[in-house]
């Protein structure tokens, strides 16, 4: 069936020998690891957060439980969601593009290898903050009140995802828990700007000749204008984040209204990059899915270019919308209207990939591969997701969705039915490559239509129960609202969910020892990455390739073009060399930002502040004087 | 391929700036005229002041091309000279910005006092630092331009000097905004 | 265009809504005011729309897997389709159509139900989100009081909403969807109930600690017992002598005055609700606990044990102090 395109590979001693031990993932350069670490980091983060969904779920099983207290359960849905949008999706997607895109454009790396790095140990630094304080609660929830200590007598973060002044101010939660959130995130907004200018240049600048802009994969497409969501919109909640900093640091006033502040200059700025965000979560998962239905059905992609250009309209119009989140804080009757008038234009650029991915099926030879089940669930579940954004888009019907289960129904199915199943998707499709192995089939659709079955069985209910009334972020509710046996349900769903994860996992791991054999073009796919072994060397390519199409690898072998070729003679291969700076300058930076954090506790947090000074100062000057960048 | 990897990157950074003072300005504006106690900006502002100091930052823009300039012609002494010019500019111009923020709060204008207090020095404030951080940058462009330690002067002192113009160009919109306006 | 014709397909949603089960009184499906019916209007036309739109996508996408999955017999590629310009541009302009049909409704609508009250006897209500209560205001009234609100049928309510702390949302489905309480502005809702009867109400918005127990109800009576209603709040609490002397004493005692107001008595604090006529209400501690001696008993002796973090605190009182005092507070009708 798969004929892949055969590449002789001269190996060059030196080159293809991949070095191994602690220390050499510590000071990786190389995109392929750095991309590995982003993937298993955010698996673990998913599990994690799939955990805390699961403790939530359970705690809702039934009417007035009482298996977590109200402010625990408070800080779980706030974890819940700050984990699975930032250290799930957000690095799961971050794995793809280091991975994939050098590949798919030809590449040996990105164009700034130890940056790269960089950004991947402040991401884990980030996450370390948000999540550290779980273990120090359980040892300061008992401190006395008056002492000064008492700061730390609640640490997880617990102002929900969104964190909405003023109940964020230190008036509200005069508690560590909001400091630990905002260095957290603060850390992790700077991470993914550094990724986003590192992945801008390599975008433009490192394709391999002949590959121009339209001849670029859909999937790098999508990175491309990720990208510029993450470095456009990162910056509004990195000003916000400041704000709220300065009013719980230093007695300014911005979301105070006693002192003529307004609490809903947070939500506007906030959600200016809360809805680019949510762009940012689905468009790499939209990427993938434009690479997997094609292959699997051995057709081009449907109107390609239609398909890149609603991709960058929706991420134009992401910035014009943010206001649909605020339909019920009364900006009054214009901004309303022109608001939900722009959120419902969305609709059509995306209806256009929904409808060119089906006719892109339409007419091919369909091979339902678990990487192209989950790509099928994708736009099935997103489809249904998307259209419930739509009834949220009219206000007057989402004053009464707003804050409810619908609302929640809503962005599971476009988060989970949406970018999870592009990922898994992504998984399956790219793991052959990654690993030189394949996952295992038989569990594969084991697993998905456990996901599929316990997916819907846990967020479709929340329609109803939503529209029955049920308030989202209610750690308990009474009996008599009518809601309790959906809400069994949806505990019963999540349940069967979290097995098909733990199916998964336990897949995942084995066919990473003992999975069948993959070539090194198993999918009879069409883009670059396909004509390197499986994994690739650490040089990615002998040769860079010459590229005349926009599915290379596909018209080498069946024609009617060449696809690419591969230049005459030897060519000289430049790799960066490892180095520990990224990692030091990482530590530099997340010790600063968190100082913040300290500082609230005493002044002599001072010194920690001056310590990451100190390391930002010396990573970033030897970096620059270390050779190879 | 096309324009150069650094300054690639510098643009798409200093399209993230553009986001980030947008947002500090747009928090600015937003609560213009809505502090509930003063001083108010007329209480504080000196345009004389404020107004020497924008000449000089964009004094040293123009130092800034000449700089690029000579460092693309490769006359490595000028372009030092030049540089110099550029961070004794940048310096004098941080100096009126300490001068002025200890004057008003003399005046008893501090992050505290009301809006207009914390809105006006956070954004000055954030564009100090870049400032500061510009200064930074061609001090360590100078000395390794001088220690022979870069490949690509002329490139790297492009990149740099697009930062500085940037800065300079924010200055122009918090000068017109936070300040002129207060006087139409 | 005519809303009517759009709600008369709303029954169908709900039959097959209420054949999941149960009774469901903050259900957003049965509305009883013109506001909550209007918005039930667009809701289904909006309904039909996605789900015509939802069947036309998972229809057409199983039908295409079906139809074209590979047989493993196949000798050629498929034909190498790259597009079709005529038909990414109808499936670029239909929907706009549709949301056109979406849009117009909404837009007037929108502007509709914010517009200014020009009703006469519009009845105002200030309503003020606390952590974790509602306080209710009838400024042209004279009448203050918490967690039930009153309003007569068929009459134009508005609420203006506010809060001093953090933002709540003041939501009750069947009557007037909802709107923020957000600090330092005033909102407004406005609508008209239809139905006599007692509904369910919430705060919507994640206020910290007991967001999950910010309830309140809404009364809609008659607009003769709603006079009445009003008249019997204005007064002071009819008490007999010995039992308001008696209970008052225990209610200064134990500290109660610090906080909380009753009409006729040196009571007149603004912290914790008003409590003059909290013997007539359903519901004690915002909508959580059914008013009857037990309750009250219950309360009072550990707030944040029923209410997580509730800011009336544990006063340590002694089994009497607290069967006395719900013994007046009962009594206070
Ligand atoms: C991946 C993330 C993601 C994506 C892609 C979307 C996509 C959309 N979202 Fe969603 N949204 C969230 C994540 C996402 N959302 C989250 C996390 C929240 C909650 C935040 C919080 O409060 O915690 C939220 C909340 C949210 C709200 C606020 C609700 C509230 O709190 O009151 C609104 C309101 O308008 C909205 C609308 C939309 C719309 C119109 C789209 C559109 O992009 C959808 C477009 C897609 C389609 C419409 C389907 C396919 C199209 C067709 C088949 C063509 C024909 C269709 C028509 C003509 C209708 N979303
Ligand atoms: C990508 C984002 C994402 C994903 C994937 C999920 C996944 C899940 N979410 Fe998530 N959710 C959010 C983003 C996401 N959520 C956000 C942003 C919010 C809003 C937060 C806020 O209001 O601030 C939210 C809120 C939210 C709520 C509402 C809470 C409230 O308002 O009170 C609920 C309730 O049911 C819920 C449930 C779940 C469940 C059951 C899953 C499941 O899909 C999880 C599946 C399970 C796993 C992945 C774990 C696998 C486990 C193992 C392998 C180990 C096996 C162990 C055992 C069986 C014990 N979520
Ligand atoms: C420090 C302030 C404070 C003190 C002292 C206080 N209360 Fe309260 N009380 C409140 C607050 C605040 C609420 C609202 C709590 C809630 O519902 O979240 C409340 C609610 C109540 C309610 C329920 C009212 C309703 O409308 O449902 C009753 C009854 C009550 N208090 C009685 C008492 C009695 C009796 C005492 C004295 C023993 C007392 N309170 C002392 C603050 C106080
Ligand atoms: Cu008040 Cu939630
Ligand atoms: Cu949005």
């Amino acid at each position: 069936m798969a004929t892949p395109a055969a590449v002789p590979h001269t190996h060059e001693a030196g080159h293809s020998a991949s070095p191994s031990g602690l220390w050499s993932w510590l000071t990786t350069v190389d995109h392929k690891r750095i991309g590995i670490l982003y993937g298993l980091s955010a698996l673990a983060f998913f599990v994690l957060g799939g955990v805390e969904g699961l403790i939530i779920r359970s705690q809702l099983s039934v009417p007035n439980n009482d298996l977590v207290s109200a402010p625990f359960y408070n800080a779980l849905f706030t974890m819940h969601g700050t984990t699975m949008i930032f250290l799930g999706v957000m690095p799961l997607s971050a794995a793809f593009f280091n991975y994939m895109i050098p590949l798919q454009i030809g590449a040996r790396d990105v164009v700034f290898p130890r940056l790269n790095a960089f950004s991947y140990w402040l991401f884990l630094f980030g996450a370390f903050v948000l999540n550290v304080p779980f273990l120090i609660q359980p040892f300061t929830a008992g401190l006395d009140p008056s002492s000064t200590l008492a700061p730390l007598i609640r640490v997880i973060p617990d102002g929900g995802w969104f964190g909405y002044a003023t109940l964020t101010g230190k008036e509200f939660s005069p508690y560590l828990s909001i400091d630990f959130w905002v260095a957290g995130l603060q850390i992790l907004g700077i991470a993914s700007m550094a990724a986003g200018f590192n992945f801008i240049v390599t975008i433009f600048n490192m394709r391999a000749p002949g590959m121009t802009m339209l001849r670029m994969p859909v999937f790098t497409w999508m990175t491309l204008v990720v990208q510029f969501l993450v470095v456009l919109s990162f910056p509004c909640i990195t000003v916000a984040l400041i704000l709220l900093l300065m009013d719980r640091l230093f007695g300014t006033h911005f979301y105070i209204p006693s002192a003529g502040g307004d609490p809903l200059l947070w939500q506007h700025l906030f959600w200016l990059f809360g809805h680019p965000e949510v762009y940012i979560l689905i468009l790499p998962a939209m990427g993938i899915v434009s690479e997997v239905l094609p292959v699997f059905s051995r057709k081009p992609l449907f109107g390609a270019p239609f398909v890149i250009f609603s991709g960058i309209t929706i991420g134009l119009l992401g910035f014009g919308v943010w206001a649909h989140h605020m339909f019920t804080t009364g900006l009054g009757a214009a901004a309303d209207a022109a608001f939900s008038v722009t959120t419902m234009l969305i609709a059509i650029p995306t209806g256009v990939k929904i409808f060119n991915w089906i006719f892109t099926l339409w007419g091919g030879q369909i091979r339902l591969t678990t990487s192209m089940l989950f790509a099928l669930g994708f736009v099935g579940m997103f489809t249904m997701g998307g259209l419930s954004g739509i009834m949220h888009s009219s206000p007057p019907v989402d004053l009464q969705q707003q804050d409810s289960y619908f609302v929640v129904a809503h962005f599971h199915y476009v988060l989970f039915g949406g970018a999870i199943f592009g990922l898994f998707s992504g998984i399956y499709y790219w793991f052959p490559k990654m690993s030189g192995r394949f996952l295992d089939e038989t569990w594969g659709k084991i697993i998905f239509a456990l996901v599929l079955g316990g997916f819907n069985l846990t967020f479709f209910p929340m329609h109803f129960v939503g529209a029955w009334g049920m308030p989202r972020r209610i750690y308990t509710y009474d009996e008599g609202m009518g809601w309790d046996q959906v809400n069994l349900l949806e505990t019963i769903g999540a349940f069967t969910l979290a097995f098909g994860v733990l199916l998964f996992l336990i897949s995942f791991f084995r066919s990473m020892r003992n999975g069948a054999k993959a070539g090194a073009n198993p999918w009879d796919a069409a883009t670059l990455e396909w004509i390197t072994t499986s994994p690739p060397a650490v040089h990615n390519f002998d040769k860079t390739p010459m590229v005349y199409s926009d599915r290379p690898v596909w018209e080498k072998s069946h024609g009617p073009g060449p696809g690419y070729s591969l230049p005459e003679g030897e060519e000289h291969i430049h790799l960066p060399p490892p180095s520990i700076k990224p990692l030091i300058g990482a530590v530099g930076v997340g010790m600063f930002l968190t100082s913040f954090v300290a500082l609230n506790l005493s002044i002599l947090a001072l010194g920690m502040t001056a310590l990451g000074l100190a390391l930002i100062f010396y990573s970033f000057y030897t970096w620059f004087l270390e050779p190879g960048h | 391929m096309g324009v150069d990897n650094y300054k690639l990157a510098m643009w798409t950074f200093l399209g993230s700036e553009c986001f980030f003072f947008g947002s500090l300005i747009g928090t600015y504006m937003s609560y213009r005229g809505k502090s509930l106690t003063g001083p108010y900006p007329l209480d504080v502002f000196d345009p004389a002041v404020t107004s020497i100091s924008t000449f000089d930052l964009l004094a040293s823009s123009l130092f800034m091309v000449l700089a690029v300039h000579y460092a693309k012609a490769g006359e490595i002494n000028k372009m030092l000279g030049w540089v110099a010019a550029t961070m004794v500019g940048g310096l004098i111009f941080l100096g009126f910005q300490y001068y002025e923020f200890s004057h008003f709060v003399h005046e008893g204008l501090t992050l505290k006092s009301n809006l207009f207090g914390a809105t006006f020095y956070v954004l000055t404030g954030f564009h100090g630092t870049h400032v500061a951080v510009g200064v930074l940058l061609l001090g360590s462009l100078a000395w390794s331009a001088k220690r022979g330690h870069l490949a690509n002067i002329g490139e790297t002192t492009e990149v740099i000097g697009l930062y500085w113009h940037f800065v300079d160009v924010v200055w122009i919109v918090i000068f017109t905004l936070v300040y002129l306006l207060e006087y139409t | 265009m005519k809303p009517t014709r759009a709600s008369l397909l709303l029954p169908l949603v709900m039959v097959v809504l209420a054949a999941c089960g149960g009774d469901h009184p903050m259900s957003t499906f049965i509305a009883h005011s013109d506001l909550t019916r209007e918005i039930n209007a667009i809701y289904s036309r909006i309904f039909w729309w996605t789900a015509l739109l939802f069947l036309l996508v998972q229809g057409g996408l199983i039908y295409v897997v079906l139809r074209f999955r590979a047989k493993g017999t196949e000798t050629a590629n498929p034909e190498q389709v790259h597009g079709n310009i005529r038909l990414e541009l109808t499936w670029t302009i239909l929907p706009i159509f549709i949301l056109m049909h979406i849009a117009i409704p909404t837009v007037s609508l929108i502007f509709k139900s914010q517009a200014q009250t020009t009703e006469e006897n519009a009845v105002l209500v200030n309503a003020l989100g606390k952590q974790w209560w509602f306080a209710f205001e009838y400024p042209e009234l004279g009448v203050t009081t918490a967690n039930e609100m009153h309003v007569p049928l068929g009459t134009e309510i508005e609420v203006r909403l506010q809060s001093d702390n953090v933002i709540h949302s003041f939501w009750v489905p069947q009557l007037m969807a909802k709107r923020d309480m957000v600090p330092g502005r005033v909102n407004h809702i406005k609508f008209k109930a239809e139905k006599l009867g007692e509904f369910y109400g919430q705060c919507a918005e994640y206020c910290g600690d007991s967001h999950a127990l910010m309830k309140f109800r809404v009364v809609v009576d008659t607009p003769e017992d709603f006079a009445k209603w009003i008249a019997s709040q204005k007064a002071p609490a009819e008490t007999e002598a010995a039992t308001a002397q008696a209970g008052f004493q225990a209610f200064q005692g134990a500290g109660c005055v610090a906080c909380h107001a009753i009409n006729g008595t040196t009571a007149a604090a603004v912290i914790g609700p008003d409590l003059t006529h909290v013997g007539s209400r359903t519901m004690i501690a915002s909508g959580i606990l059914e008013n009857n001696e037990e309750n009250l008993k219950k309360w009072i002796k550990d707030p944040p044990g029923v209410k997580p973090g509730s800011k009336m605190p544990n006063l340590n009182l002694s089994d009497e102090q607290v069967a006395s005092l719900a013994a007046y507070l009962q009594t206070l009708k």
